[in-house]
């Protein structure tokens, strides 16, 4: 990896690295090394904006955070994909056959692709807690919609270029919207308020699909508790 | 039970600033915070507060409120004339604000925002640590309004000395105002990046606390932007800090200020220096302005 410093003004310096993978790293090592001038990080797509304290000597932490950088065993802070967040989503999006007219995928193989891959957040913007989920299946790489919506219910599930997203909260929008999830992204009481953090992986499973497996497998006993919470339909 | 002030009308925006969230760029949470800081601390050193102290930002004045109680409070900012029941007062000073007492504050003579500070500071419930409304993102308190009861912080037993009412404002006013900026970090994107540090730009009517929209005075649609980016790719977002100078493809440069998006998908120029952002934020839809580059630290 090949890092540069790129001057932003007099509060903040932008690391540029490479790709995702060596944002992730970068961002990853400053955090780790606590550098008492930095009072904020912002990893992007590949770069990282360091935003620091008044008075701080930028030249010379420009310096610092290289060295950090060459310095470091980048295979070491790659992150694990062994414990990504499992967030179930129902495929009922209002954009699903625009995203199967795009894609030339029926809407079963959308939800294959869309959930057969570990997601990876490259970065949080845009709004609070809305993650731009990376790593997908290079088959749904669809357009943002022509026009955007003024109001995107929270929880919507969405595609737009390279990536994927769940909206935290309810705003305007423009990404194709596929689903919904019931999964809370976004409580200002939790710590972090975010669920989804930079650097975070995502595995999305169809929560229809899964209700129905699990019944397929179940014992009889799990399946007559289903019964008795529903209300002991038969 | 809390002192507080009561809100009997407000002008077009007035809302709840403190410094704002530090700390949060990982859950996408933008800073915030007075957009004019070096006033919001004015304002809080002459009431003997700590700087950070949520105050009350008013664009365009238009405020009223009665005390409820005995307080003490201050005015700086844009200087809009201001009366208690009538009795003219003084902008930057010292003010006691008695029980039942009705501060009224007309339209700013020059400048956009002005800062009431009351001694204890405004008190509402904070939100991932200020009590900052982020008018991008919707976090924090609702814009204030009308009717509106505002709890005060307890009276300070041990209020800040003197020294602290010689703090400095912002200077507000000048004919055509000069910010100070350093180029990148995606300068190298422009064909002609000294069109953006040579003659005036005119501070738009689509300005708010997000950004300042900036137009070339003089110019109409059928113009050419000024200035024209050489790389026709897209940029990968990234973090954009205070102060930056976006350029979307129109052209038309977008000063970022205290409620601007934490990333941006378009290359940012050059970033105004911290010292002049408060400058910035005074400035009104209509007014001029030049940037001047200064070296990188």
């Amino acid at each position: 990896m090949t890092p540069r410093i790129l001057s932003a003004g007099d509060r903040a310096l932008l690391v540029q690295a490479d790709d995702l993978e060596s944002t992730l790293t970068v961002a990853a090592l400053l955090r780790q090394a606590r550098l008492p001038q930095v009072e904020d990080l912002i990893p992007a797509a590949e770069t990282v904006l360091v935003r620091v304290t008044d008075g701080t000597e930028l030249t010379g932490l420009g310096d610092r955070i290289l060295e950090l950088i060459t310095g470091n065993d980048i295979e070491t802070v790659g992150g694990a994909t062994d414990d990504p967040l499992v967030i179930p989503v129902h495929y009922d999006g209002p954009d699903l056959s625009d995203v199967g007219r795009a894609t030339g995928l029926s809407i079963a193989e959308v939800i294959t692709a869309h959930t057969g891959t570990v997601w990876r957040a490259a970065f949080v913007g845009f709004a609070p807690g809305f993650a731009y989920l990376a790593g997908g299946d290079e088959r749904l790489q669809v357009p943002r919609r022509t026009e955007s919506r003024t109001s995107v219910p929270a929880g919507s599930v969405a595609l737009a270029g390279q990536f994927s997203a769940v909206y935290p909260r309810r705003s305007p929008g423009g990404w194709q919207l596929i689903g919904t999830t019931s999964a809370t992204l976004w409580d200002v009481a939790a710590e972090p308020p975010a669920a989804i953090q930079p650097g975070g992986w995502v595995r999305f499973v169809d929560a229809d699909a899964d209700a129905a497996s699990a019944v397929n497998d179940a014992a009889v006993g799990s399946v007559a508790e289903t019964a008795a919470e529903t209300g002991g339909a038969s | 039970m809390n002192r507080s002030l009561t809100v009997l009308r407000t002008g077009p925006l007035c809302l709840v600033q403190d410094a704002g969230r530090v700390g949060h760029a990982a859950d996408g949470v933008g800073r915030s915070g007075a957009a004019d800081r070096r006033s919001a601390a004015q304002a809080n050193a002459l009431v003997g507060n700590r700087a950070d102290a949520a105050v009350l930002e008013c664009t365009l004045g238009g405020l009223s409120v009665r005390a409820e109680d005995d307080l003490v409070v201050a005015l700086t900012g844009a200087p809009a004339p201001a009366d208690i029941d009538g009795e003219a007062v003084t902008h930057a000073t010292r003010i006691r604000l008695a029980s039942g007492k009705t501060l009224r504050l007309r339209t700013p003579r020059a400048g956009l925002r002005s800062y009431l500070a009351v001694e204890g500071g405004i008190a509402v419930d904070p939100v991932l640590g200020s009590r900052s409304t982020d008018t991008l993102s919707g976090l924090g308190p609702e814009p204030v309004a009308k009717n509106d009861r505002l709890p005060v912080g307890p009276e300070i037993s041990d209020p800040a000395d003197d020294s602290g009412t010689d703090q400095p404002g912002t200077e507000i006013g000048a004919p055509v105002t000069d910010l100070r900026v350093i180029f990148g970090p995606r300068d190298d994107w422009f064909d002609n990046r000294d069109e953006l540090t040579t003659g005036e730009w005119l501070v738009s009517a689509q300005s708010n606390r997000v950004g300042l929209r900036l137009d070339r005075p003089d110019t109409d649609d059928a113009t050419p932007p000024a200035l024209q980016r050489k790389q026709s790719r897209e940029l990968p977002s990234e973090g954009v800090a205070l102060g930056a100078i976006q350029v979307p493809p129109s052209g038309q440069p977008v000063l970022f200020l205290a409620d601007h998006p934490i990333t941006g998908g378009y290359p940012v120029i050059a970033v105004v220096i911290d010292a002049d952002i408060d400058a910035a934020a005074q400035l009104r839809p209509g007014q001029r302005l030049r940037f001047v580059p200064v070296a990188d630290p």
